[in-house]
């Protein structure tokens, strides 16, 4: 449907276009003409360059990136070493720095975002990819889900701690934990609500690729609704899924201002789901104002070049899995 | 019917019911967000609230007029730099999908949408604001425009590939230099997702307040001058929102409005021209 | 198709064209002023968010006066110190004096001018409890390290007789993100307690033994009004416009002392020596506040640097020596300590030894 729009479109403008190219022609004939032919060849020479350069520009951008990520946290290097990945200690006072109190802390509030994420965005997905690809109220959930991705991460923050702090706190003194009401769960919640259109979309997107033939012949074997969905619809689209997991991952790890206001932020390495923590993002977004000597500046500029190290690990395998599903 | 096929049936039904419930369920967040916040803020929004620069503590009124320009001017500037670049790096990568470079620009343009906002504001307080001796709004737009980029680049890479290659080829066989197929030809057609794309990032850049922080400093003054520290809505609401003063919480609530109705308004103005021009995302 | 097609051409080339009109008319106003005087008359700051809302009553009196634009900008203490030793700013402002790392990474001598006095509550949340609770620094110290962990513990309850004390855990609510206030408050409990100085010591982050972090005042406040049982150490004005209940602590001599403007100013009517780089914390004073703390502007002694020009340089000196003599009356309604007289000579000393390519600036 929208390819054929496209196509319409396209053919109406080629139309138009048909005039000139014909006097170009003409033209060649001409000396003028063999001139004009040179500097069109020049500037579409320049204009490839150009789109070369722009990919390159990308490519710089990002060792730049790297490059300056690394030269600011020599200081820390020199001083801490390897072991700053797994000291368990970060004491500003005495220039102490281990960063995995922070890694522990980013892994489990990702992950914990993630599962819970999963079963919504999956349902999500099925719903529109499958339930009810067409109609007003699918075409609402859709907008609504995807606004979910637009509202600024600050007011998520906000939001956390007036709404959301209070009841995970009367959940705590349910269950007999400490009722902290911040902490490692309460941001896990905030981040599974944050990431969902990301799995949801690329979901429902891979949901719709299935053929339907597949479907039909399911059906036809007397599958029900269900059974097709659980035994063609997902092992068709595993991959996808898991793709689009995984952006919700990358999503879910750089997260800073919503989590460092409702994580309860200590770095006391977490004993259980429900005790304050810190991420690697948080540490950095609490301390950088006040870090006031250059060994403690430079780690948690190290604590910024392990978390632009994690992402781009965490994409080059969803790209892998993306890929390998186009190609299926 | 045998008793199995009515169970198969019933469960069926079950699990209908629950995704529905599931998939509902996602958006009573947003909603009681949206709830949250305007019940705060609304009644601090009026014009002098607009047009006026915030006051001091103590005194009443003052508004966020240097917050709403200073946002405006560097999310212009933003687009300035990162929508040409965006676009042409989409074109190339849409361009040349088997490539080395390509492969490797792509990947790298994932790697830039996966970094935190703060590293962002970090590098252009080192690479701008440390090496010109000043804050700048210039600054926070680059920032921003690294951040826009992705976005950006993404959409246009994703539009072009769904139009048809017989289009170009069309083109091509009618004599049309590469740069006028690709300007004239290929970017008109996907220009619907590409104009989407645009309109995301900036709705996604206008709440950034990390980036910033280092970069456009913030300015409790009217300023025009992108060469000299600007206010900008988020460090506003940031600064504002944590100081001990009723005045001020009052003015970060109704920035917040401000910001939320804004970035919404983007998102759902780009879903309708998506929906007009029919193109998929 | 067509029709709509170069509709929306037609309007995206008028938005660029607008957008540009728009920069170019901006480019021109900022230009404007640049010429003219706003460069010359626009002096930036940063620092510590506990000077700002002072800080923005006095800028903008002043520059009602003067004509004079001062950008302050909230960015955090220590931001503020290593803007100052970057260049970027006039002057920075901080909770806490520079320590020896922080000279050595500043290329010149900075002087630290007293602006204001703060202090730091001790805020609690004990619905049941009516009264003002007590507090010596050897329970506050215990509460912090972890080692008082009930509220009807003997050690509190001594020392708050005819209080009924609930029998609810404490929970320990602190800055997360590194803060001015941190610092007082940590000083503080260093002076106090032996244990404190061993295993934590005194800083802008400290690694706390027990508790939840939020991030700035706000977060902290935000925890204790919402945790039963929560006590947390917020800055003064902010347990004031709130309404929070706040400790009385005990001071050197003994007295038990509630947190307010004029028991922070006995706290700063001591001995201030010639640099001014003293801390208030467990003060002398006999009626003064024991965890209070001065508030400094940083600015290079030699203001001759990155081509400065004289008259900026008179112009920042002239402003902070209004801000420690006319401007503290502001301080009072906002509920900041205006400075002693003590504080004040201290301060005219300190500006007067500033130079400008080796010349004495202010008269």
């Amino acid at each position: 449907m929208s390819e054929a729009t496209i196509e319409n479109k396209g053919i109406a403008l080629s139309d138009s276009k048909l005039g000139v190219i014909n006097s170009d022609l003409a033209l060649i004939q001409s000396k003028k003409g063999v001139r004009r032919l040179n500097r069109q060849i020049r500037t579409e020479n320049t204009f490839r360059k150009m789109l070369l350069l722009m990919g390159l520009i990308m490519i710089l951008l990002v060792i730049g990136i790297l490059f300056t990520l690394l030269l600011e946290s020599i200081p820390s290097l020199k001083a801490l070493g390897l072991k700053y990945l797994w000291g368990k200690t970060w004491d500003p006072v005495q220039d102490i720095y281990g960063a995995y109190p922070f890694l522990l802390g980013t892994l489990l509030t990702s992950f914990l975002a993630l599962i819970i994420s999963i079963p919504f965005s999956i349902a999500i997905a099925v719903f529109l990819g499958e339930y009810y690809p067409k109609g007003w109220i699918p075409d609402f959930l859709k907008n609504t889900v995807e606004l979910i991705a637009a509202v600024p991460s600050v007011i998520y923050g906000f939001w956390g701690l007036a709404v959301l702090v209070p009841m995970v706190r009367s959940l705590e003194t349910t269950l007999h934990v400490d009722p902290y009401g911040v902490g490692i769960f309460t941001s896990s919640l905030i981040l599974a609500v944050m990431i969902i259109p990301y799995a949801a979309s690329l979901g429902r997107s891979v949901i719709q690729m299935v053929p339907s033939s597949l479907k039909e012949g399911a059906y036809a074997l007397g599958a029900t609704r269900w059974e097709v969905i659980r035994s063609v619809i997902i092992p068709y689209t595993k991959s996808g899924l898991f793709a689009g997991i995984l952006l919700s991952l990358g999503r879910a790890l750089g997260e800073t201002m919503a989590v460092t206001m409702v994580i309860g932020n200590t770095s006391i390495i977490p004993k259980s789901i429900f005790a304050p923590g810190n991420t690697m993002a948080s540490v950095i977004a609490n301390e950088f104002t006040e870090a006031d000597k250059p060994v403690y500046l430079s780690a948690l500029i190290e604590l910024g070049l392990v978390l632009f190290l994690v992402t781009v690990v965490i994409n080059m395998i969803g790209k892998r899995v993306i890929r390998r599903f186009t190609n299926e | 019917m045998s008793q199995s096929v009515q169970y198969r049936i019933g469960i069926s039904r079950i699990v209908r019911v629950i995704t529905i419930v599931l998939a509902f369920a996602c958006i009573l967040p947003l909603f009681a967000i949206l709830f949250y916040i305007i019940k705060a803020g609304i009644t601090r929004v009026n014009w002098s609230f607009l047009v006026n620069v915030p006051k001091p503590v103590g005194e009443k009124g003052g508004g966020i007029a240097n917050a709403l320009l200073g946002t405006f001017l560097i999310i212009i500037v933003a687009s300035l730099i990162a929508i040409p670049v965006g676009i042409m790096c989409g074109v190339f990568l849409s361009e040349n999908r088997k490539s080395r470079l390509a492969y490797w620009s792509r990947l790298c343009v994932d790697i830039l949408q996966g970094v935190p906002s703060i590293v962002i504001g970090i590098i252009a307080y080192f690479w701008l604001v440390k090496p010109l001796g000043g804050f700048s709004a210039l600054s926070g737009s680059v920032a921003l425009a690294i951040m826009m980029l992705p976005i950006v680049i993404r959409s246009t890479e994703e539009t072009l590939k769904l139009l048809p290659d017989s289009l170009k080829e069309a083109a091509f066989a009618l004599g049309m230099p590469f740069h006028r197929v690709i300007l004239k030809v290929i970017v008109p057609c996907g220009i619907s997702g590409i104009l989407s794309g645009v309109m995301l990032s900036i709705a996604r850049v206008a709440g950034e307040t990390a980036p910033l922080l280092f970069t456009a400093f913030g300015n409790p003054y009217l300023s025009a001058n992108i060469t000299k520290p600007m206010q900008s809505l988020p460090l506003l609401i940031f600064n504002y929102a944590t100081s001990p003063y009723n005045d001020w919480h009052d003015l970060a609530w109704g920035a917040s409005v401000i910001l939320l109705v804004f970035v919404l308004l983007l998102n759902i103005s780009t879903k309708l021209i998506t929906k007009r021009w029919k193109v998929q995302l | 198709m067509k029709i709509r097609f170069h509709n929306l051409k037609s309007t995206l080339t008028l938005g660029v064209f607008f957008a540009i009109l728009t920069i170019s008319a901006c480019g021109d106003g900022g230009n404007g002023t640049t010429g003219s005087s706003g460069d010359d008359n626009t002096l930036i700051g940063a620092g510590s968010s506990f000077d700002n809302p002072l800080f923005s009553k006095m800028f903008s009196e002043y520059n009602k006066a003067n004509g004079l634009r001062v950008n302050y900008q909230s960015i955090g203490s220590g931001a503020g110190i290593s803007q100052l030793t970057n260049k970027t700013v006039d002057f920075g402002a901080s909770d806490a004096p520079m320590n020896s790392k922080q000279d050595s990474a500043a290329s010149a001598a900075i002087l630290h001018i007293p602006v204001t006095a703060g202090a730091v509550a001790l805020s609690y949340n004990l619905p049941e409890v009516k009264d003002t609770l007590r507090l010596t620094p050897t329970v506050l110290a215990g509460i912090f390290l972890g080692k008082i962990s009930r509220w009807d513990d003997p050690q509190i309850a001594s020392i708050n007789k005819g209080i009924k004390l609930p029998s609810t855990g404490i929970v320990v609510a602190h800055r997360s993100d590194g803060s001015g206030t941190t610092n007082i408050f940590s000083t503080y409990l260093s002076k106090v307690s032996e244990d404190w100085n061993a295993k934590v010591g005194k800083g802008s982050s400290v690694n706390w033994p027990v508790g939840l972090g939020g991030k700035g005042t706000e977060g902290v406040a935000g925890l204790v009004k919402q945790t039963p049982g929560a006590i947390g150490y917020i800055e003064l004005a902010y347990a004031i416009q709130n309404n929070m209940a706040y400790a009385k602590i005990q001071n050197k001599s003994g007295s038990f002392i509630a947190p307010s403007i004029a028991s922070v100013t006995a706290a700063a009517n001591v001995n201030i020596p010639q640099d001014s780089k003293i801390s208030l914390t467990n003060t002398d004073a006999s009626d003064g506040y024991p965890i209070s703390g001065f508030s400094w502007v940083l600015i290079y002694k030699e203001q001759k640097y990155n081509n400065r020009r004289s008259d900026r340089a008179a112009k920042l000196l002239k402003l902070i020596s209004w801000m420690i003599h006319d401007g503290q009356q502001f301080s009072g309604p906002l509920t900041y300590a205006p400075l002693s007289t003590a504080a004040a000579t201290v301060g005219d000393a300190i500006l007067k030894t500033a130079t400008y390519d080796g010349k004495p600036i202010l008269p």
